[in-house]
């Protein structure tokens, strides 16, 4: 178990040096670099920006230039919101948990729909439900998130009236349950897709471990397949899902920026496109690095996880 | 110079059984009835309209739809939405083909040179290809597309940028599981150069894998364009395309859904129709594959 921590460890580290190297070139690409906001001021001149260049240290050679920002990064100072002066780490913080409470939600649900469809496909196999199943994930994977979402904003919210069709809560009424009433389309929009791929890896997992030989002597003991299917199947199956999840984590990031803006849901994803609005680069550049991280370390807890549940891997 | 293609898939693509594998599958061809029609119609459908679609008649807006003389309705500034949706067809389709034309070369250049290489080259190559796959695609696209000059150009660049990974991925493993076998050995014995090894005789036996990757990627990087469009940051106004017909939609959807609903769908149409293709060539060309 050491030997594996220490080399999913080091992995991870070289992973988090390649996706700081990705997102210090990204920074640089923007025309006018760091300072582009400022030079649309006209209260600045060229002699200023020159002075501010060489305050900050950007006229130092690249390579330096990184090694100075990555260990700033590393420290915590991960620079000040153009839009208010803010650290960008207390920015990114202030919206964590309304994304965080929207990623679960739709990732509760997703896992709840997608194993209970994969697992009866697996079971069903070629039936007329496993069709419409594959046919079904395979739509509900080219539906723009943005779009089912304005499609049921205009249905649940415009014509029928029954959920609110944007924010988290209604001002003035802070209970869990109007928490909740806001949460339930977003969390759905999000998921769809989400339940489609769950679908479809929980249905080849289930279809994997049936045709295995524990199946065949739990048949030939005569348990109920009910029985089996509960107590040596799905567990079995679920296994490889843990690491699924974790290399889900960049898509519904994704999908949470989208649904975040069709919902004016006050998240992550929403914060990003108003400082793109604002040129907000610190904290668009925060945004980055922080979703990049949080995705290199899920993957790093999916895989212990797995280790820990899984003696196979970590021995071998 | 004689490839030795003794071993290669080539000759076993286009024969009867992979073409009919092909054929038998119902929505790999509803896939490509449909394109064909969804292009044919942006391709001549701006002919055969009256509008143009830019043409802005502020008397005529929010005409609904099968009402009066605009067929799909018309837009906030009364431009007739027919014709808007042919010719943002154009530009949404052009944009996911040359996405996916230019992001399967990057990905096969790397890939190819990952697997067969190997050693440090391979390991920093695919260890790059994992530091692209953190990043949540979106905010990547969106980073670099609000950052550069919005041009359509521009955007296909960004898109391809953001999704040659998955290609290079696949075309690694499947050139280092063919590294080792008797063609390249006998290639190497024959003093052929590594460049020739790599293109002309492990590449086409990798061709399956790649087609339906390609394919699955016209599907992702429309997809991508619509949500970069519809946010605002791709394809610029008055050039119509899928996505940027959708922005600002919502502020009307209580008066004028139809200005949501009928973009939308032919996105959805559009990107079911290359994963039912894709799908069905994965079947065809028989590659195994865990997605979907």
């Amino acid at each position: 178990m050491r030997g594996f921590l220490l080399n999913r460890l080091s992995q991870s580290l070289v992973l988090l040096l390649i996706v700081s190297v990705i997102g210090f070139v990204v920074l640089n690409l923007i025309p006018g670099g760091p300072l582009a906001q400022f030079g649309l001021d006209p209260s600045m001149t060229q002699d200023d920006l020159n002075r501010l260049k060489e305050q900050l240290g950007l006229n130092r050679p690249l390579w330096i230039q990184y090694m100075d920002w990555a260990w700033r990064l590393v420290q915590g100072d991960w620079g000040h919101s153009f839009r208010d002066g803010a650290p960008v780490l207390d920015v990114i913080g202030r919206h964590l948990v309304a994304t965080l409470l929207l990623m679960g939600s739709s990732t509760v649900i997703a896992i709840a729909i997608g194993t209970w469809i994969g697992i009866r496909g697996a079971t069903h196999r070629y039936s007329v439900f496993d069709y419409l199943a594959t046919v079904g994930a395979m739509v509900a994977l080219s539906i723009p998130t943005f779009w089912f979402g304005l499609v049921g904003i205009y249905v649940f919210s415009l014509r029928l009236g029954w959920l609110p069709a944007g924010n988290m809560y209604t001002i003035g009424d802070g209970s869990a349950l109007n928490y909740l009433h806001h949460l339930i389309m977003p969390s759905i929009v999000l998921a769809l897709v989400h339940v489609a791929i769950w679908s479809r890896y929980m249905r080849t997992a289930t279809l994997d471990v049936i045709s295995q030989e524990f199946v065949k002597t739990a048949r030939a003991k005569g348990l109920s397949e009910r029985r089996i299917l509960m107590k040596h199947v799905v567990g079995n199956a679920l296994l490889p899902m843990i690491t699924l999840a974790g290399m889900q984590l960049p898509s519904v990031l994704t999908g949470a920026l989208v649904t975040e803006t069709v919902f004016t849901w006050p998240g992550m994803g929403r914060l990003f496109l108003d400082s793109l609005g604002y040129s907000d680069y610190p904290v668009v550049m925060g945004l980055l690095m922080f979703s990049a991280i949080l995705v290199v370390l899920c993957n790093l807890i999916a895989d212990i996880v797995v280790a820990i549940i899984d003696p196979r891997i970590r021995l071998s | 110079m004689t490839a030795i293609v003794a071993n290669s898939r080539q000759e076993r693509w286009w024969n009867s059984r992979t073409a009919h594998r092909f054929m038998n599958h119902h929505l790999a061809l509803l896939g490509m009835v449909m394109i064909a029609v969804l292009t044919l119609a942006c391709v001549l459908g701006p002919y055969l309209l009256p509008y143009d679609s830019l043409y802005i008649d502020l008397r005529a807006r929010f005409a609904p739809p099968f009402t009066g003389h605009h067929y799909l309705g018309t837009d906030p500034l009364g431009r007739d939405l027919a014709a808007r949706l042919f010719m943002a067809g154009r530009v949404s389709l052009l944009v996911g083909f040359s996405a996916m034309l230019l992001s399967t070369l990057i990905g096969t250049l790397v890939g190819v040179l990952a697997g067969y290489r190997g050693g440090w080259i391979g390991t920093t190559l695919m260890r790059t290809v994992d530091g692209f796959l953190s990043f949540p695609s979106i905010f990547l696209v969106l980073a670099l597309a609000a950052a550069l000059k919005p041009s359509p150009m521009m955007i296909t660049v960004v898109i391809a940028a953001t999704s040659w990974m998955e290609v290079a991925r696949i075309v690694e493993a499947e050139v280092r599981s063919l590294r080792e076998r008797e063609f390249v050995q006998a290639g190497r014995m024959l003093g052929l150069s590594g460049t020739h090894i790599m293109f002309r005789e492990i590449l086409p036996n990798a061709m399956g894998p790649i087609i339906v990757a390609a394919t699955l990627t016209v599907a992702r990087a429309i997809l991508m364009e619509a949500y970069i469009s519809f946010l605002g940051y791709g394809i610029q106004p008055p050039l119509p395309s899928w996505g940027n017909m959708l922005n600002g939609a919502q502020q009307y959807l209580g008066s004028a859904p139809w200005l949501a609903i009928i973009p939308g769908a032919a996105i959805t149409i559009a990107v079911t129709s290359f994963n039912f293709i894709g799908d069905g060539l994965r079947d065809a060309l028989d590659v195994r594959g865990d997605h979907t």
